[in-house]
């Protein structure tokens, strides 16, 4: 093709009105999300959570079970059983021991800390596992519609029709036995973690799945097929980067309700055994003794749990409004 | 059914009687979209007929208008002839050239014609190079995940042409062509006009240099100065690369400006044919009388002394057609008994023109 | 009784976004008479449709805002009414037709309940009354059996036909005023040509002014007595329909005629556009907001803003430094003097 169209004279012109500096989709993102107060709080707080939990065990010296060595240090702070008059090994909150100790003396707070391993991992790796099977099978249902999208949506209808406690808690006893299994897939939270991501890729699935029945039809789809792109290309670099908003949004809220599954999981006694820490482990634990006035244990493990599912939410939000393509800014 | 026979200008035949200076033919085209019911079994409980039995050539180097209101099947003939629609009936045959090595070594170009409605996935890939299509909407028809470079490139890519440099370099000569600066390869969608996102489509259309091009209501969506542009971009693109245009619009003062021939379509059916001067000087079918004295004039005298002939009622839906000429629930000439009963054909009228009526009558409109 | 019936005075309407103040109507003037038809045309982001909307105080604060101007409509100050005075006017005194039917009528009622809640708002007459006059306005429009039609739901009537509800609707209590926003860009040409011709008999009959909002220019070719003609939140010209269609002496309304495809025009070889797009509303060029797609600019022009002012023709106005000396009917688009 030769260099320049004979006759375009007001062609230069047609390209006024671009600004000198490229703004990316990634750049209105980033603008955007920095302007959503809460999630920005909440950013801070999760990078921070994660810090702490997954890197300051091993730069600190903070034992999981760190027992409180010396319980009369402290003499004054030491609590009796106002029915014996004994010494009680639980100590309330002191400067050294910010959120006190539990009942049989360990530190709460590196309990929390390093319970709060089995929830982010938990949450993550559920948040990874729904993220993958939903898209992949709702990709294919929705761009494939006929056989496909029926097999797949049928299957999807049965995991959502699943009960989800009851089978989390039947099949989080018996695939530790399952003598085939690695060792690490036996360890509680990750048994946890790939229960609740089987059990939770439906919704994702069927959002991925609308998302893709709209893009399908979308104008800039059939120009690719027009452009002869064959359906992996069509999928995968056409219309699936049009639908990551969605994803990540469903994905953040999914890794807020795992957590919490986890915890209550935990709480009721069939998720992560103890003497391994886990908030809602821990919450049971100290819900126990919290009506004979030790309250320090409850509070710090459900305090961790709520703010994290708080913030893990703000996020999904200001991702959302981050993200939401009818914010677009317009050129009018 | 049309059964007039094969002439320059409306046909129906098979691929081995089409003159040279034809690049398409569509044949006996139908396009049916199912209606079904039910939730656990689908069934299908009737069909929408939106293109039913048309036939229709383009010549090299010409622009065919094809014309209608919502709802006539314009756009969805555009989508057979494409094959992003598969045709339920008929064949679109298309005088492809392609390269085929010689007996002394060399290669030549030799020219053949195929059926792109039942071409196989090879063979329609190859022919993706030579037909391209410009959507209506500069909004929805370019991926907003994709930079411009990414958009006009895609092509390319997905027919391996040239290294990802000589990619990059083509697509700046596009962007030159359809006058968008090349500076401009790594900005998104969303940061041009209207005006210019329709120029990006176009070199998108342009990358792999076709020889035909669907062009579905290019202008529609666009500002009427930036209509006029565009306009112009796609005139001097025709006569620097010789391309052939398809030309599907609502707005006929814009078909009369671009088409050399202008079909008029009403409710999935070709009712009228001819070269544009004829079609817009000396119209025959009531139809087109209709639409033509619709469609208003820029000149307050003019507008304001002319007899507009007011259609009754709407469009009937194309799962339901009247039987009989489908326009006789509105048309202010219908013969009961005759109207309703008989399906008038495309029949020829005069040089190139071909009415669908069976009172047929020239009627200046303006 | 005086003659004008609606006067607008140097409106500004700004709307504060993400990326800057968007001065979408910026110093705005115009009267319209009553029984006057008209039409306001420009390309899209030109400010027609905000001035409508300002006219019927629907501006939301607070992204929107009338920053200065005044909105005089029989007497009153319409910038200035209260809220549940404003209600009265807006809907009865002055009604709105809007581009897309299928969105301005509410899907969950039939369009009798809402015709009929229209009409028990502004006029002081009982429910079965209403339901009367709401049957007689759907005749008026020319819908077929009018009083069972009352109690379908609006997807039951196709594109044209709730157009024709809406101008029932908006015609129902009699308004002084009738403002169209691209009442049929929606519609195809033979419904449009339909609706257009109703809308003129039905105006007409009761005397009612009529504001139309088209980018369409044939259609304000047949429809209207006087034309403003907007670009980039300002009026650049102004008159009667003939003046501006066969004498423009605006560089942009000259441009915008030259750009249009006529039906009755045998194919020329190239149009005679505008070249260029429309100024970012939020980055207005100094001076005339025109000047860098005008073939006429001259210094001036980048200096100082022109105001509308009279031309050689009573009643014609024109915003322009050059109006007096260009006359752009002798210029063809191979020559444009420099």
């Amino acid at each position: 093709m030769s260099n320049g169209a004979s006759g375009i004279d007001e062609s230069i012109d047609a390209a006024e009105g671009i600004s000198a500096e490229p703004v990316t989709q990634w750049d209105l993102f980033r603008t955007r999300l920095a302007r959503h107060k809460q999630a920005r709080i909440a950013a801070i707080f999760l990078a921070l959570l994660f810090a702490i939990v997954f890197v300051a065990p091993f730069v600190t010296c903070a034992e999981r079970d760190a027992y409180c060595g010396k319980l009369l240090e402290h003499p004054a702070t030491q609590l009796r059983d106002p029915e014996n008059g004994l010494l009680l090994v639980q100590n309330p909150p002191s400067t050294t021991r910010p959120f006190g100790t539990d009942d049989i003396g360990r530190d709460v707070l590196s309990r929390v800390i390093h319970g709060g391993r089995a929830s982010l991992t938990v949450g993550l790796t559920t948040g990874l596992l729904v993220a993958t099977v939903g898209t992949i099978v709702g990709a294919l249902a929705g761009y494939y519609p006929g056989a496909v999208d029926q097999v797949l949506m049928r299957i999807v209808d049965v995991i959502l029709g699943l009960p989800l406690l009851p089978v989390a808690i039947v099949f989080g006893s018996l695939v530790p036995q399952i003598p085939v299994l690695p060792a690490f897939l036996k360890e509680g939270a990750w048994v946890i973690a790939f229960l609740l991501g089987i059990l939770l890729w439906g919704g994702l699935a069927r959002i991925v799945r609308a998302e893709f029945l709209s893009l399908r039809e979308k104008e800039f789809v059939e120009a690719a097929r027009a452009a002869g792109s064959n359906d992996r290309r069509i999928i995968f670099r056409h219309i699936l980067p049009n639908a990551m908003s969605p994803i990540i949004v469903a994905t953040t809220l999914v890794v807020g309700t795992a957590i919490i599954i986890e915890a209550a999981l935990s709480f009721l006694g069939f998720g992560v055994r103890p003497p391994t820490p886990t908030w809602g482990g821990m919450s049971a634990a100290g819900a126990r003794v919290a009506t004979k006035g030790f309250w320090w244990e409850f509070l710090a493990s459900s305090s961790a749990l709520v703010a994290t599912v708080l913030a893990v939410n703000f996020m999904g939000d200001g991702l959302r409004d981050a993200l939401d393509p009818t914010q677009t800014i317009e050129r009018k | 059914m049309t059964t007039g026979k094969i002439t320059e200008y409306v046909a129906d035949g098979g691929p081995e009687d089409m003159p040279e200076d034809v690049l398409l033919r569509v044949n006996h085209l139908v396009k049916e979209f199912p209606i079904k019911r039910g939730i656990f079994f689908k069934s299908q409980v009737g069909a929408v007929q939106a293109v039913s039995d048309i036939s229709f050539q383009v010549r090299k180097g010409e622009t065919l208008g094809l014309v209608g209101e919502s709802g006539c099947g314009k756009s969805t003939t555009a989508r057979c002839v494409m094959r992003l629609l598969e045709p339920t009936e008929g064949q679109v045959y298309f005088r492809r050239e392609r390269e085929v090595a010689t007996a002394d070594g060399g290669t030549e170009v030799v020219s053949d014609v195929v059926d792109v409605a039942s071409a196989d996935a090879g063979t329609l890939r190859a022919l993706r190079r030579q037909i391209q299509i410009v959507f209506q909407d500069p909004y929805a028809s370019l991926n907003p995940r994709m930079t411009v470079a990414g958009i006009v490139s895609e092509p390319l890519i997905v027919h391996n042409v040239g290294t990802a440099q000589e990619r990059l370099e083509k697509v700046k000569e596009l962007l030159a062509v359809v006058g968008l600066s090349p500076e401009h390869t790594n900005r998104y969608p969303h940061e041009f006009s209207g005006g210019q996102r329709q120029r990006i489509g176009i070199a998108r259309a342009l990358a792999l240099n076709p020889r035909f091009i669907v062009l579905d209501e290019p202008v529609s969506a666009l500002d009427v100065s930036i209509q006029a542009q565009v306009l112009n971009l796609l005139q001097d693109l025709q006569e620097e690369y010789g391309l052939t245009y398809l030309f599907i619009a609502h707005d006929l003062s814009v078909v009369r400006h671009i088409s050399d021939r202008v079909a008029v379509m009403y409710l999935g059916k070709i009712v009228e044919f001819a070269e544009r001067d004829t079609l817009y000087d000396a119209p025959m079918h009531p139809y087109t009388h209709a639409l033509l004295s619709a469609v208003p004039i820029p000149d307050p005298e003019l507008e304001r002394s002319r007899e507009r002939i007011i259609l009754e009622g709407d469009i009937p839906s194309p799962a339901d057609p009247p039987p009989g000429c489908r326009f006789n629930t509105r048309c202010p000439i219908a013969v009961q008994g005759k109207c309703d009963v008989d399906e008038p054909l495309l029949t020829q009228m005069g040089e190139g023109h071909w009415v669908a009526c069976h009172f047929p009558e020239v009627k200046k409109v303006f | 009784m005086s003659d004008v019936l609606l006067a607008v005075d140097d409106l500004r309407t700004y709307f504060a976004t993400e990326e800057g103040v968007v001065r979408a109507v910026d110093g705005v003037s115009f009267t319209i008479n009553r029984g006057e038809r008209r039409g306001v045309v420009g390309e899209s982001g030109s400010g027609k449709s905000v001035t409508a909307m300002s006219i019927m105080g629907l501006i939301e604060p607070p992204a929107g805002q009338i920053v200065t101007g005044a909105i005089d409509f029989d007497g009153l100050n319409l910038l200035e009414l209260p809220e549940d005075e404003m209600r009265k006017v807006r809907g009865g005194r002055i009604a709105m037709i809007f581009q897309d039917p299928m969105t301005s009528l509410n899907p969950v009622y039939t369009i009798g309940q809402q015709l009929i809640e229209t009409i028990v708002l502004h006029q002081n007459v009982s429910k079965s009354a209403a339901r009367e006059i709401a049957a007689q306005s759907l005749a008026d429009v020319q819908i077929p059996y009018p009083a069972s039609r009352l109690d379908d739901f609006p997807h039951q009537f196709s594109g044209g036909m709730r157009q024709r509800v809406m101008i029932a609707m908006g015609l129902s209590c009699n308004p002084e005023l009738l403002i169209a926003d691209e009442p049929t860009t929606a519609l195809d040409v033979t419904t449009q040509a339909q609706i257009l011709d109703l809308m003129l008999a039905l105006a007409d009959d009761r005397g009612t002014s009529v504001l139309l909002i088209t980018h369409d220019l044939g259609v304000v070719a047949g429809f209207c007595d006087t034309v403003q003609v907007m670009y980039a939140g300002g009026i650049v010209e102004s008159g009667s329909a003939s003046d501006i269609f066969y004498d423009p002496k605006h560089p942009y309304s000259w441009g915008l005629l030259g750009s249009m495809t006529r039906l009755d025009a045998a194919q020329m070889h190239r149009l005679n556009s505008v070249r260029g797009a429309p100024p970012s509303v939020i980055n207005l060029p100094e001076g005339c907001r025109f000047r860098p797609r005008c073939d006429f600019a001259l210094d001036v022009c980048r200096e100082r803003l022109p105001l509308l002012g009279p031309s050689d023709v009573e009643g014609h106005t024109v915003a322009c430094h050059r109006a007096a000396e260009l006359d752009l009917k002798l210029v063809t688009s191979e020559g444009a003097p420099r």
